[in-house]
């Protein structure tokens, strides 16, 4: 058994550019933002120029509720890098506005995780001083 | 009837360096420079008798050779670059091209994973994200949705690898025989993903030459034939969620699930071929499960019976599908991006010319080989031949 929390250690630090700054900057104020569509009203993630259901650029920033449903999950044993520490739970999140995402789970044991089990997210800062969201079953 | 699209096109040269988990003394450069080398050599051919160049270090080649002018394409890795040497000799733009591949040198920091498996994206890579984490999340999905088993591809595991045991130059010769309780005692990498369902990491160089048909009639050895191509795109992979429901605005049944699907009907369409005409499987094995994934996606069975397939004996040596004979990327060798996937279609030509040192395919006439993966969001695919389109 493995309690699963946020990493310590050094992780590779995003870069954002033009079009991914305003989700960064809505991490480090704890808000998790993506994007909707102004004429079909279709969520959209990661930050995109085209909305992937009508392909209008009438795309906006809403605040998400920052809850949903884990979709498929991996345990990692293996760590991409060393300074990560094992085990890590890689997730894809159904997020309930109808979006996904790519995270971590924490708060629970490793083996814990299930597809269709309900989460939500929480923010934390990390080394190199950016924010990260991770999500915690609820 | 209209005229295959590469009909004047033929496979002519192939070439392996060796391959080894690391290769003192080597270069990306000069290890793909003896792959082509070496294909070139195998093709009767000079250097200077090259007018087209593809690969990473084509415009090296080029220069250094002092061979301009002659036409080198910007699409350097695996199938693509295979189908962009073909187009370019049946357009007229080139007559006898070169496509060389290899990596050595650059896997120097052995406690991460290989550097090529390790995506950038600021939407990945801080969650510790790399190949077998992004294709075991797709292939979760599989199992969640068809009851796969671990047991299969346990299977396809132990089949490659056995391939690979009893190949002469692959990196893990003679480390087997495997069991599938095997593979599944072998430490977890990233959950359904044992250390032995995913591919080595390695070095090594290569090169295949095409040459326009009618100039391949002396030819060393016997030419062989491109009967189709093409490849699936959905996107930019390890940015982006990889899911099995991707869709797209293209086709209504088209998912990532089943990437490869269009390419493969393309393919079959075009050499006027389908599934049962196959002979050999020289598929692409970063990762066990993709293997249960391309036999569906590639119409050899019905979507959620791969796992069932692969445990029946048909991709094993003898079976009626056998799968990526040299051991593939699992245990033959997987030496950086691009050389592990022209390498599927060097095999592919090794069985059509009979010249297999280990699980030859006796009378091997179609061969299909295939690039990419779920995991990846893409897949390419080939159908090579004996007999000239």
């Amino acid at each position: 058994m493995s309690l699963l929390r946020p990493q310590t250690g050094k992780v590779p630090v995003p870069h954002p550019g033009t079009l991914t700054q305003p989700y960064w900057d809505g991490c480090s104020r704890g808000e998790l933002l993506f994007q909707r569509c102004g004429d079909c009203g279709h969520a959209t993630h990661t930050p995109a120029y085209l909305c992937s259901n009508c392909t209008s650029q009438n795309l906006t920033w809403e605040r998400s509720a920052g809850t949903g449903a884990i979709y498929s999950w991996t345990t990692v044993w293996r760590p991409q890098m060393p300074s990560f520490e094992v085990p890590y739970v890689a997730i894809i999140v159904d997020m309930d506005e109808g979006w996904q995402i790519l995270s971590n789970l924490v708060g629970c044991e490793h083996d814990a995780v299930e597809i269709g089990t309900r989460v939500a997210v929480e923010f934390h800062e990390m080394e190199g001083g950016f924010t990260l969201p991770y999500f915690r079953p609820v | 009837m209209p005229q295959h699209p590469y009909h004047d096109v033929a496979i002519t040269g192939i070439f392996n360096t060796e391959q080894a988990r690391v290769l003192e003394g080597e270069d990306s450069m000069s290890i793909a420079f003896k792959g082509g080398l070496g294909a070139l050599a195998d093709a009767g051919l000079a250097i200077r008798d090259v007018d087209g160049v593809v690969g990473q270090f084509a415009n090296d080649f080029v220069y250094q050779a002092r061979l301009s002018p002659v036409w080198v394409t910007s699409s350097w890795s695996g199938i693509p670059a295979i189908l962009q040497a073909a187009t370019a000799i049946a357009a007229g733009m080139a007559t006898k091209v070169l496509v060389l591949a290899g990596t050595a040198g650059v896997y120097v920091d052995r406690a991460s994973t290989a550097p090529w498996t390790r995506p950038s994206s600021e939407f990945v890579a801080p969650f510790g994200m790399f190949t077998a984490a992004e294709f075991a999340l797709v292939a979760r999905r599989h199992m969640h949705r068809y009851g796969t088993k671990p047991d299969a591809l346990a299977t396809v595991a132990s089949v490659i690898r056995n391939n690979g045991h009893v190949h002469p130059g692959a990196i893990y010769r003679g480390r087997g025989p495997f069991t599938p309780q095997d593979i599944l005692d072998s430490r977890m990498v990233a959950d359904p993903f044992h250390l032995l369902d995913c591919a080595t990491a390695s070095e090594g160089g290569c090169g295949l030459v095409l040459t326009r048909a009618d100039l391949a009639t002396d030819a060393p050895r016997n030419p062989v034939y491109v009967l189709g191509g093409n490849g699936d795109s959905g996107g930019t992979a390890y940015k982006n969620p990889p899911t099995w429901e991707l869709g797209g605005n293209r086709r209504a049944d088209w998912v990532n699930g089943t990437v490869g699907r269009r390419a493969a009907e393309d393919c079959f369409r075009t050499a006027g071929l389908g599934p049962t005409d196959v002979d050999v499987c020289e598929f692409y094995d970063p990762f066990s499960f993709e293997i249960i994934r391309q036999y569906e996606a590639f119409g050899f069975c019905a979507d959620g019976e791969g796992g069932d397939f692969v445990t029946s004996g048909a991709i094993e040596p003898g079976g009626q599908y056998p799968v990526t004979t040299d051991g593939g990327v699992m245990s033959y060798s997987h030496a950086g991006a691009s050389a592990q996937m022209l390498q599927r279609v060097i095999r592919g030509v090794e069985q059509l010319r009979g010249e297999c040192a280990s699980n030859q395919v006796a009378g091997a006439e179609v061969a299909m080989c295939s690039n990419g993966g779920s995991g990846a969001l893409f897949t390419d695919v080939m159908l090579l031949g004996v007999d000239r389109p």
